[in-house]
């Protein structure tokens, strides 16, 4: 059996002491807690079996009653790092709460390692090498707001692999009986909305992977109308740490309003791809491969900003820097665009994909989004229309903040920053000129969209 | 002056299918996007639309627009639905 990554490797340039004055940690654990990384174990493709996780962490630190865990996680700082950065005691807090108040059922907790964006696969690898750090963070969030049931969900098509390992795992901890409430193995479609989590929790609860309307949240009303807790599975496996080692281990990486570190998906323009942890604030340049490099950034994924590279290399990975380039660290995907490859038809390829790939519920999302995707190929071709850019951001304008879900928004985003970013290749479409020397795509778009009811199942 | 009411028009655009209702009854609060789709006011109804507000909101043949509490709909979706 073989890694599920492809051409990733996971190799650390990141290896200066971040707070030597931490204790309390055992054996090689103390390294784990002073080191990055702190979720990957090093130099390995292998899974880490529960004796070799447990001889490193020891067992999962449970605090013996729910809510107790809650202060730790806000004193750390901890967000979401499924790409929303949401903090992670708020959602904690927001299910204890409707908890209190509903009484009839008890909260249920779900991991989510569907991962949808195609160019990323941080979370694949941190479950194949790292299941138990991620099965302890969903048991720790579990006991914290007094959960009974455990789901951990994962993608269909990187089910294979990961799910023999995972499966395997959760045997090991049955065996070991180190789990307090029972985690169920799900599965997601290959849909780009399926780790949505409206729509992950629809899926869960037996209907298409398809997004809700908000309100009422997942937190109040989610899976079987339970208060529903719904944290990226690397995020889980944060919180698993600072529940051994507490708030002040964790921020003794990142910056003091963005704490800690985060899995990102790295791809240079050669076409080499790595999965790396780094502190929240790094450099880019740094992750780029120096102040230098040339083409253009695409940070944060197929919801993200494209940014020229001489532009993002001054820029450090936290919301705070990337806000005034209208941008986010999302969930840590950062693609170096080859200057052989033309920005434009990249950016028409995958915004076709994103058509295809709404839910079509909405009717500004299943109106404006295929005519995006339809104007952005001709701008892709020779000689566009003048008015074609007018419409694409008018477009952009009328699809924006009016969906149940962040797709149109995202889409949105992406492509208006394709606008400016690749302005001068624009340029030269209109004059019947391009300036890519390559025909190979670059960016990885999958290949089925869905067609029927049944591919959102 | 009267104090605005602390209701504000949510759509939810699942259910909207683009009859259009609405934007006949709340021209105030209410145009069509060019698919016929309702891009509302977010902010709060004032007093004096508060009526209309109200049919617009019994006209929707798919329920799909409501009044609710300001708190309900805090995260500015301002200018649109």
């Amino acid at each position: 059996m073989t890694s599920p990554m492809t051409s990733a490797a996971h190799d650390e340039p990141w290896e200066e002491p971040l707070d030597p004055t931490a204790r309390g940690v055992p054996g090689d654990g103390r390294r784990a807690a002073r080191w990055l990384p702190r979720l990957l174990p090093r130099g390995t493709d292998v899974p880490e079996d529960l004796r070799a996780h447990v001889a490193r962490y020891g067992g999962p630190p449970y605090r013996g009653a729910a809510q107790l865990l809650v202060g730790d996680v806000r004193a750390a700082g901890l967000t979401g790092r499924g790409g929303a950065a949401f903090p992670v005691h708020r959602k904690l807090a927001a299910v204890l709460d409707a908890a209190r108040r509903s009484r009839y059922s008890r909260p249920v907790v779900v991991a989510n390692g569907a991962e949808s964006e195609p160019a990323s696969e941080k979370d694949a690898t941190l479950l194949w090498l790292a299941p138990h750090l991620v099965l302890d963070g969903l048991q720790l969030a579990a006991e914290a707001v007094g959960a009974d049931q455990a789901i951990l969900c994962v993608h269909a098509h990187r089910g294979g692999d990961v799910g023999i390992a995972l499966r395997r795992a959760l045997a090991e901890r049955d065996g070991a009986q180190i789990d307090k409430v029972p985690v169920e193995l799900a599965e997601a479609p290959p849909r780009f909305l399926a780790g949505q989590e409206t729509a992950l929790v629809n899926r869960l609860g037996g209907g298409p992977a398809l997004p809700t309307f908000v309100p009422p949240r997942v937190t109040e009303r989610g899976l079987g109308n339970a208060p529903t807790l719904v944290q990226n599975v690397e995020t889980l496996a944060h919180l698993a740490l600072i529940a051994r080692y507490g708030p002040r281990w964790f921020r003794a990486a990142g910056t003091e309003l963005e704490p800690g570190s985060m899995l990102c998906t790295l791809r240079r323009a050669d076409g080499v791809s790595r999965i790396t942890e780094v502190p929240l604030g790094t450099p880019l340049c740094d992750l780029l491969g120096g102040r230098d490099v040339e083409g253009t950034v695409l940070v944060g994924g197929y919801h993200g900003t494209w940014i020229p590279a001489g532009k993002a290399a001054a820029l450090t990975l936290d919301s705070q820097s990337l806000r005034g380039a209208g941008a986010s660290p999302g969930a840590g995907i950062l693609i170096t665009l080859p200057p052989t490859a033309c920005g434009l038809a990249e950016t028409a390829r995958v915004a076709r994909y994103l058509a295809l790939e709404s839910a079509g519920q909405c009717g500004p999302c299943l109106n404006g989004l295929p005519r995006i995707a339809g104007a952005l190929d001709e701008l892709a071709g020779p000689r566009p229309r003048r008015r074609t850019v007018e419409d694409v951001q008018r477009w952009a304008g009328l699809v924006t903040g009016r969906g149940a879900c962040h797709h149109p928004d995202g889409t949105a985003r992406f492509v208006r920053s394709a606008l400016i970013a690749f302005a001068g290749e624009l340029g030269l479409h209109e004059r019947g000129r391009c300036s890519a020397t390559s025909r190979k795509w670059f960016l990885p778009v999958p290949a089925d969209p869905a067609r029927t009811e049944e591919d959102w199942m | 002056m009267s104090e605005p009411t602390a209701n504000r028009l949510l759509v939810n655009p699942i259910e909207c299918s683009g009859h259009g209702a609405c934007a006949e009854l709340l021209p105030e609060m209410i145009t069509t996007d060019e698919w016929g789709y309702p891009m509302v006011d977010g902010r709060p109804v004032p007093p004096a639309l508060e009526r209309d507000a109200r049919r617009a909101v019994s006209a929707c043949p798919v329920l799909a627009l409501r009044l609710v509490p300001a708190e309900v709909a805090p995260e500015a979706r301002t200018g649109r639905a």
